[in-house]
């Protein structure tokens, strides 16, 4: 294992200049980085920090409030660092079912933050809220969401950087050179050629889900080739998401729209292996989540709503009255946008909830579901239907408009 | 009778001795695991209700989201953590999570390591030689 090329700024952090916490930062970031062969660090302009609790435990809080307890002056992070969703939203904790202790954490965990420096966005997707990078800036950034939307829409590079990773990025202001902050990395891995373009929320994420499944794991880039038109925000945010969440994707190409991907001949090398996926083949992936009829709670959730997604929901709540529970998520960047339009009031006139700063599956979801009863639950989010199987839930992925139905029925139509 | 050796292109952590749990799947603390029960709890997962308290899992690749870069430290500060992780590909996660809870991993073979090493084996992971040994 070849040790990693340090400057003279870092020498003098690995020295305990800088205090105890930069030091203990980068001895983690060179751990990580020789591991991947990285040759030295890369300065990076923001950092992105997952951090619900649920995740961290007891064991990650004190440790966190460990590095809070340094000096003031030696344990502040150097770049703008910036929060994923928190395990709750302190004002609808007793919806979801969340014990004291939990939220007892939740305060913990975001005091030592404080006292670190970061700034409490509490968001996956400060792309769209809070500043989206810009074509080859070096980020840490800490949703595998924002992670594929940055690399690959905005054409930024960055790799997943957990909590642990992020954070010292943050108070180092680097972070070390391998996977997507290299060039050479970002070349296309496999084809796929798709012969149908989606439009609804749920088949963008559908069709994400069907090429993760085939790239497979977290080196693979696809080239995506055959859709129609330019799509929006909201639909790659879901398709992304969804390929980071089935397939641990980073990156991903769509000829003629992504800005490393003018031509083909940009990010594909010839002979690349080509797979070609029909609307079939997401229609099939998301039948095969729809286990039942009936549906105990409706989730709108992972990644965060934007401002349109609830403005959409709200048209569909006019006149609705709904008989299980359906909870919107958004960040709190958002929120008060959605209050002012009065989305947020036509959501909540129909018996819905639209919560804030928090994501379903990072909220204790596991104990939401004993709490409250909630097994079949309805989104219209691939990636949550992906990861809430784990949690005990039955899953079921379906419109925005048919989840909306089966909020007010009780039952998920078939389609 | 030798002991079968794989060299490994990535590793980090202590040295372990342990059986192994294998299955051609992929691995993330937060869709596939109760970290509580301390069992593989995704229905889909080719482990699903089987215990990964003090084993050495050996599977195909890293998969999902960036929690558990958190929960391999937590899950060891309660002692419901596999005892090492042994991978075909890993991701910056699982390295960044081995690195925080000090968990020994192993990943990058010449041929596929779920295929080469037997459900139950008594293996080693050396990771200052990079090797998988089995006994």
């Amino acid at each position: 294992m070849t040790a990693m090329k340090l400057n003279d700024e870092e020498n003098d952090i690995l020295a305990g200049k800088a205090g105890p916490v930069p030091k203990q930062a980068l001895l983690h970031q060179i751990k990580v980085g020789e591991f991947f062969g990285a040759s030295d660090f890369v300065l990076v302009t923001q950092a992105h920090i997952m951090a619900d609790t649920e995740s961290l435990g007891e064991a990650g809080v004190r440790w966190l409030e460990g590095l809070a307890a340094t000096t003031e002056g030696q344990r502040r992070v150097r770049i703008p660092t910036i929060t994923d969703p928190r395990g709750t939203d302190f004002a609808n904790a007793g919806l979801l079912g969340q014990t004291s202790a939990m939220l007892d954490l939740e305060r913990r965990t975001i005091s030592a933050f404080e006292k670190l420096g970061v700034a409490m966005t509490n968001t996956c997707i400060n792309y769209q809220t809070i500043q989206a990078p810009t074509r080859n800036e070096h980020a840490a950034f800490g949703d595998t969401g924002v992670v594929i939307y940055s690399n690959s829409v905005c054409g930024a590079r960055s790799n997943f950087e957990g909590g642990p990773s992020a954070l010292a990025a943050g108070l180092t202001g680097r972070t070390p050179r391998y996977g997507f902050h290299l060039p050479e990395q970002r070349h296309g891995t496999l084809r796929i050629k798709v012969d149908h373009t989606p439009t609804s929320l749920n088949g963008w994420g559908a069709l994400g889900g069907v090429i993760g499944r085939i790239a497979g794991n977290y080196w693979a880039v696809p080239v995506v080739e055959g859709l129609e038109g330019a799509p929006k925000s909201d639909q790659l945010k879901h398709f992304g998401a969804a390929m980071a969440s089935f397939g641990s994707i980073a990156l991903f190409h769509l000829v003629g729209l992504t800005p490393e991907a003018g031509r083909l001949s940009d990010v594909a090398a010839a002979g690349l292996p080509l797979h070609r996926i029909t609307k079939a083949d997401v229609e099939a992936l998301q039948r095969a989540y729809h286990t039942d009829d009936q549906v105990d709670v409706v989730v709108f959730s992972a990644p965060q709503l934007s401002l349109y997604e609830l403005g959409d929901l709200a048209g569909l709540c006019d006149g609705r009255r709904f008989s299980v529970p359906l909870l919107a998520v958004t960040s709190p960047q958002v929120k008060p946008d959605s209050d002012r339009m009065g989305y947020t009031a036509r959501i909540e006139a129909a018996g819905g909830s639209v919560l804030s700063g928090m994501c379903f599956y990072q909220s204790y979801a596991r104990e939401i579901s004993e709490a409250r009863g909630w097994k079949r639950l309805a989104t219209n989010s691939a990636k949550l239907v992906n990861i809430l199987g784990g949690y005990g839930y039955r899953p079921m992925l379906a419109s925005m408009e048919s989840c909306v139905d089966a909020a007010v029925s009780g039952k998920l139509v078939r389609t | 009778m030798s002991a079968r050796v794989f060299k490994a292109r990535h590793a980090m952590g202590p040295i372990v001795r342990g059986r192994a749990l294998v299955a051609n799947d992929g691995f993330s603390a937060r869709y596939d695991l109760d970290r509580i029960k301390g069992i593989f709890s995704r229905p889909a997962h080719k482990l699903a209700g089987q215990s990964y308290v003090g084993r050495i899992l050996v599977l195909d690749t890293a998969k999902g989201g960036v929690a558990t870069a958190w929960m391999l430290h937590e899950m060891k500060s309660r002692g419901i953590v596999p005892l090492a992780i042994v991978l075909n590909s890993v991701n910056p996660i699982l390295a960044q999570g081995a690195a925080l809870g000090d968990v020994a991993m192993l990943a990058g073979f010449e041929e596929d390591i779920t295929a080469a090493v037997s459900n139950g084996a008594e293996v080693e992971v050396n990771p200052q030689e990079s090797l998988l040994k089995v006994i």
